[in-house]
């Protein structure tokens, strides 16, 4: 692209706000009751970590891919890319993450659910954010509950709860799950900005939390040996 | 007035100069909207378009589509036909093709492409399948969008034209981009509409572009008319002057739209919307009287002060 630097995030905006969130309104519409499925996997991955922080990692890993795939398959690939050709590009991404989360989870020792400190606590604030403050910003700016982004149905909370998740989490490969949950909080972040929508605070809050909670624990593990 | 040979004679020179300056039928008079020739065939057409960039991206929603039917049978009622859209646009091709359908494929469309892709072997494929979501058995314009690749689209495109696969050819640029090139290829290549961004405050094509175009003979589709509604918006609630009136125009959009239209190397502007009144109201600006220059530049001083 010749003389990118005249060009503004708006140029890349192809659809109105209107659209967009009438797009949610659809999706969940058409996907209406597994909502409820999906929150409780949200809250069964909480129940993992609080409880089989260990052993549940596994379990946990797979609980999470599903998501992953599931959302960049029937949000991103089937709806999303109907009116932003981009979608369609970052819906393999989408299951790279899923493929990546099912990988590390079932790898000796990949994943451990263990920590605590205030990257955990950072981690369970943002989780419970995800799942239970997400799909309260719609009904809260006036558009009804009806384009409430849900975890496991759209992306922003999914790739929020991750990076919650991630939190919690140790494992020598565990900086291969970080980049995909990052690059989509900061790509919606940036849609939703370019669009004047308010809560494009949410996506970039999330990782922007999680990063200065992992440069807390890594500044306090070198200050501590 | 009592007529002298003096006032006689003036009178005729300035209704000559108004008919060179301004090549525009009589359908203004009629309420229809004004048409021009292209330049290259004489084929008149109407000076409002209508626009697809992010209106008609509505995807699979079948409330927006419908709206955007019916934005295209309020358009064609007013007696517009150039509807102008690009792969570039998400799903507006194919809400165009569900509209066209709905409304039993209107004869008058004047149906305007782009080719977009880096690639010039896959140019020929993305036409056709721009084709297929219009559902119309060809394009009257393909337009190469952007300037991307423009040597080898516009090759392909000559040899459509010369094969009676599209009638026109043509290239666009927008925001005041890659004058320079579009430019070099409007003297040396034989187009036969350049497309490229023009209104009230941004106004760098009349230096150049607009008398290239009619010094050779180039029709000049103007867009983002409105730079994308931030001036409609900018003047939301303002005043409109009195004077306005004298025009016929009762909107911001009208005057601004009269001020493009007014140019007299512009052939038609495609202003873009999602509103059935708006676009009756961009059509009915292309009909009644235009602002001669001075009247032109008191709209372009009077939008800047605001």
């Amino acid at each position: 692209m010749s003389e990118w630097w005249t060009y503004r995030a708006e140029d890349f905006l192809l659809f109105s706000p209107r659209v967009y969130w009438r797009m949610f309104e659809l999706h969940n519409a058409a996907l209406w009751p597994l909502h409820m499925l999906t929150l409780a996997a949200g809250v069964i991955i909480i129940l993992l970590i609080a409880w089989r922080p260990g052993t549940g990692a596994r379990w946990l890993a797979l609980i999470l891919a599903i998501p992953w795939m599931f959302v960049g398959w029937s949000f991103l690939w089937n709806r999303y890319a109907t009116i932003n050709w981009a979608a369609a590009y970052v819906a393999p991404a989408f299951a790279v993450e899923g493929v990546l989360l099912l990988v590390i989870g079932s790898l000796r020792d990949g994943l451990a659910f263990d920590r605590r400190g205030l990257a955990g606590w950072t981690g369970y604030l943002i989780l419970a954010f995800a799942l239970a403050g997400a799909p309260l910003l719609a009904p809260l700016q006036g558009r009804g509950w009806a384009s409430s982004e849900v975890f496991g149905i759209a992306p922003d909370p999914t790739a929020m709860a991750t990076l919650g998740v991630l939190l919690l989490a140790r494992g020598r490969l565990l900086p291969l799950l970080v980049p995909i949950p990052v690059l989509w909080c900061l790509l919606s972040g940036m849609a939703l900005s370019t669009m004047g929508e308010p809560q494009a605070w949410a996506p970039y809050a999330a990782p922007a939390l999680a990063a200065a909670a992992w440069i807390w624990t890594i500044i306090r593990q070198r200050f501590n040996r | 007035m009592r007529t002298t040979r003096r006032t006689f004679v003036q009178a005729s020179l300035a209704a000559t100069a108004a008919a060179t300056l301004l090549p525009i039928s009589l359908h203004a008079q009629q309420g229809l909207p004004a048409r021009r020739p292209i330049p290259s065939t004489r084929e008149e057409i109407p000076i409002v378009g209508l626009g697809t960039w992010i209106t008609f991206n509505v995807g699979d929603d079948p409330v927006l589509r419908d709206e955007c039917a019916g934005v295209m049978a309020a358009f064609f009622e007013a007696g517009g036909r150039m509807i102008d859209s690009s792969p570039m646009y998400g799903s507006s091709q194919p809400v165009i093709g569900y509209g066209l359908q709905k409304l039993g494929q209107p004869s008058a469309l004047f149906a305007a492409e782009k080719v977009w892709t880096s690639s010039a072997a896959a140019g020929p494929a993305q036409i056709e399948q721009s084709r297929r979501f219009w559902g119309v058995p060809k394009f009257d314009l393909v337009q190469v969008h952007n300037l991307l690749a423009w040597k080898a689209h516009l090759q392909t495109l000559f040899q459509m034209k010369a094969a009676g696969a599209v009638r026109y050819v043509g290239i666009t640029t927008s925001e005041g981009r890659r004058h320079d090139l579009l430019e070099q290829v409007m003297r040396s290549e034989p187009i036969d509409f350049v497309q490229f961004s023009y209104n009230v405050v941004d106004r760098e094509a009349e230096a150049r572009l607009l008398p290239l175009a009619s010094e050779r003979g180039i029709a000049v589709i103007v867009n983002r008319p409105f730079r994308q509604g931030a001036l409609t918006q900018r003047l939301q609630g303002k005043p409109l002057p009195e004077w306005a009136a004298e025009l016929g125009a009762s909107s911001w959009a009208q005057l601004m739209l009269k001020f493009i239209l007014a140019h007299p190397a512009v052939t038609v502007a495609i202003p873009a919307t999602t509103r059935v009144d708006h676009v009756r109201e961009n059509l009915s600006a292309a009909a009644g009287p235009m602002p001669d220059p001075a009247m032109r530049e008191r709209i372009a001083a009077h939008v800047k002060a605001l």
